[in-house]
């Protein structure tokens, strides 16, 4: 549509191209003037901002109190880390989120990427955990809120990915029937059981297999559930791309005098992974939606301090409505801007190749 | 090429051998956390009284039955709101889909819209909220909001006519009662709460399916329908619809799959699912690897006779779509 005397025919085009496509339009039309004033009125126009029980109350539902995200919010993104102390979370959060958007937007070099990861890494843990350089240790059972679901979905996905490569190779390449058939026993029961039955192996199962003495933290107990599952997937969407490199590139590398790791690394990889991209971009998004459900063995991310925060609060009890649709916000940005990510990144390496 | 197989076979007995040692050693401690702590082990308590209450069940049940009948139970509610609810995502899902790739830029705009808010929101969020919105916004049981003439859902769930009743009656009809609805059959806001979120979170992933099983028929098939002089919707029904059932059936098995399994998050909004009985069994007797086990067999089970069935299906439709 470039030119303003191309509208009718335009809207006549997308719109009212024949008689079905017209009543279409028509209805649809019909149903949002039936149902989007009130849900506007219902978000906006009546809907209170202050962090006001009173108001809210008075409303009764008639209208949004999004003064419980006012009253609540720092309870909600920080969970029951110490109030004085939430500027750490804070940095925390900030940190990671700037080395995520460096990294998928891939705005400086690899190199530096690297050494940015090695150092935001460390600096995350020292901001929540303090102990050192004068800032008051905070035990993990009090990490919640974002950081929690931000640092659940980064190491999963930074740890899986790496034994999601092994496993697949293993099971693809390596030529002993043992090893391929124990990473096909593993891949396969995790992905046909629930995350959940995953989850209650590593909080309940996981200290009884453990010598006594040696006790891990629940939360790495939980992380490592999470890395098992969803490096099964990655693996088996790794394996497809495997399986969609010529036979011929392993042939070439070997005729070039490229040792078999070699070739696994500089030829056969690189094409594999770019092959599938996509699913791993969706790979990451599930991680990300899937640290929710840690909070069913009580690690309280962002879905579990909403509830911590409401659950015990009469005043504000009623209102969860409101609560999980921001923290509903908060999971969509991060989804959508993962597979915007991933589509542009699938964009520019088919670029590269050509 | 001995001497590589020499080097094979070594490694794979060193793996072997570090396997059971690995495994012995495993095995040895826990044995011994569990007679430190003395937990008990075994499957006996299966055949105990189970002790406890379940909220709603399929089956019929009451705490003196046996734990095994409570999981029974628990594998009835499972099933309860997983296949209707495979059967709702799997229509509304294929109607977006369908409409994702309408030439009418608002329908297939919202079909979009619907797609991206829901698969971009955790499912154990959207329970929680459609739990919320169930059993707290809605009216109270005396005052039910009647949605269609005796269907009326409140703050206790869905009341809806069903068959029998009254002795010559073909419905029993629910009606508003002074306390509350009466008749009917009723469905709990836990169970309404998990049908709808498990479906329409569903809709959203089978919709991608259906819209790029369709897409992935080459162009040249609905141009050569057209030249035939089939009409459009000939052409979708005869030509496009059959080949792209082809590539459709094997995602929307998995689909139905993750559905099922997905189920078990009913343990965060309180319905009796599998896993939320085993985790109650698991509570009162810490019987924790035994419910465990027993929840992965389950569903392992469950996956296995999915496969099965897809491979079938996809026999037969490979089989259909060559003959017609």
């Amino acid at each position: 549509m470039s030119k303003l005397s191309e509208l009718p025919q335009w809207l006549r085009r997308n719109f009212f191209a024949d008689l079905w496509s017209g009543l279409t339009t028509l209805l649809l039309v019909a149903g949002l003037c039936y149902c989007l004033p009130g849900l506007i009125e219902w978000l906006l126009l009546k809907a209170v901002f202050k962090p006001d029980a009173e108001a809210c109350a008075a409303m009764d539902h008639a209208g949004a109190c999004w003064g419980v995200v006012a009253e609540k919010y720092r309870f909600i993104l920080f969970g029951r880390y110490p109030h004085a102390e939430q500027w750490r979370p804070l940095a925390a959060t900030l940190l990671l989120l700037l080395v995520i958007f460096a990294s998928g937007l891939r705005l400086i070099k690899r190199g530096v990427l690297l050494a940015a990861w090695a150092l935001v890494l460390p600096a995350f843990f020292l901001l929540m955990g303090g102990g050192l350089l004068g800032l008051a240790p905070v035990d993990s059972d009090q990490w919640g809120g974002l950081p929690l679901t931000l640092l659940l979905s980064t190491m999963a996905m930074l740890l899986a990915f790496p034994l999601a490569v092994l496993v697949a190779l293993a099971r693809q390449q390596s030529g002993l029937p043992l090893l391929s058939g124990l990473c096909a026993l593993y891949v396969e029961l995790v992905r046909g059981v629930p995350l959940i039955s995953v989850l209650f192996l590593a909080s309940f199962l996981l200290p009884m297999i453990l010598p006594q003495g040696l006790s891990i933290d629940v939360l790495l107990r939980v992380l490592a559930g999470i890395v098992l599952f969803a490096a099964a997937y990655l693996s088996e969407t790794l394996r497809g791309g495997l399986q969609a490199v010529p036979a011929g590139q392993h042939d070439a590398a070997a005729a070039l005098g490229l040792s078999r790791w070699q070739a696994m690394r500089w030829i056969v990889l690189p094409q594999a992974i770019r092959a599938v991209i996509p699913s791993i971009a969706n790979s990451a998004i599930s991680i990300f939606k899937d640290t929710s459900l840690v909070t069913v063995v009580s690690l309280y991310e962002l879905t579990g301090s909403l509830s911590l925060a409401l659950s015990g609060d009469a005043q504000w009890r009623s209102y969860y409505l409101e609560g999980y649709l921001f923290i509903a916000l908060i999971y969509w940005l991060g989804c959508y801007s993962m597979s915007r990510v991933g589509s542009s990144l699938e964009r520019r390496l088919a670029m590269d190749f050509r | 090429m001995t001497g590589q197989r020499l080097r094979r076979f070594a490694l794979q007995a060193v793996l072997a051998a570090g396997l059971a040692l690995l495994l012995w050693q495993l095995v040895a401690i826990t044995a011994a956390n569990m007679h430190e702590r003395g937990i008990h082990s075994g499957f006996g308590f299966l055949r105990e009284p189970a002790g406890f209450a379940i909220g709603e069940s399929l089956l019929p049940f009451d705490s003196a039955d046996s734990t095994w009948w409570a999981l029974m139970a628990g594998l009835a509610n499972t099933l309860r709101v997983a296949l209707p609810a495979i059967f709702v995502s799997t229509v509304l899902g294929t109607l977006l889909g369908l409409g994702r790739l309408s030439p009418n830029l608002l329908l297939s705009g919202l079909c979009k819209a619907y797609v991206e808010a829901l698969r971009n929101v955790p499912l154990l969020l959207q329970l929680l909220a459609w739990y919320f919105v169930v059993s707290d916004l809605l009216p109270v049981a005396n005052a039910a909001l009647e949605v269609a003439p005796h269907l009326f859902l409140s703050k206790s769930g869905l009341s809806l006519p069903w068959f029998g009743g009254q002795a010559g009656a073909w419905f029993d009809l629910p009606l508003q009662g002074e306390m509350a609805v009466t008749g009917g059959a009723a469905l709990t806001p836990e169970y309404l709460a998990l049908l709808l979120g498990l479906s329409l979170y569903s809709a959203a992933y089978v919709a991608e399916t259906v819209r790029a099983g369709i897409q992935s028929v080459p162009r040249g098939q609905s141009e050569a329908a057209l030249a035939l002089g089939l009409s459009r919707v000939q052409g979708f029904r005869l030509v496009l619809w059959p080949q792209a059932l082809r590539s459709i059936i094997p995602p929307l098995t998995n689909q139905h799959l993750s559905l099922t399994k997905n189920a078990s998050l009913a343990v965060a909004i309180g319905y009796p699912d599998l896993v939320s009985i085993a985790n109650t069994t698991l509570n009162q007797t810490g019987r924790a690897a035994e419910c465990i086990t027993l929840i992965m067999a389950v569903y392992l089970i469950i996956s296995l006779l999915a496969a099965w069935a897809s491979a079938w299906l996809e026999r037969r439709t490979g089989r259909w779509t060559r003959h017609s």
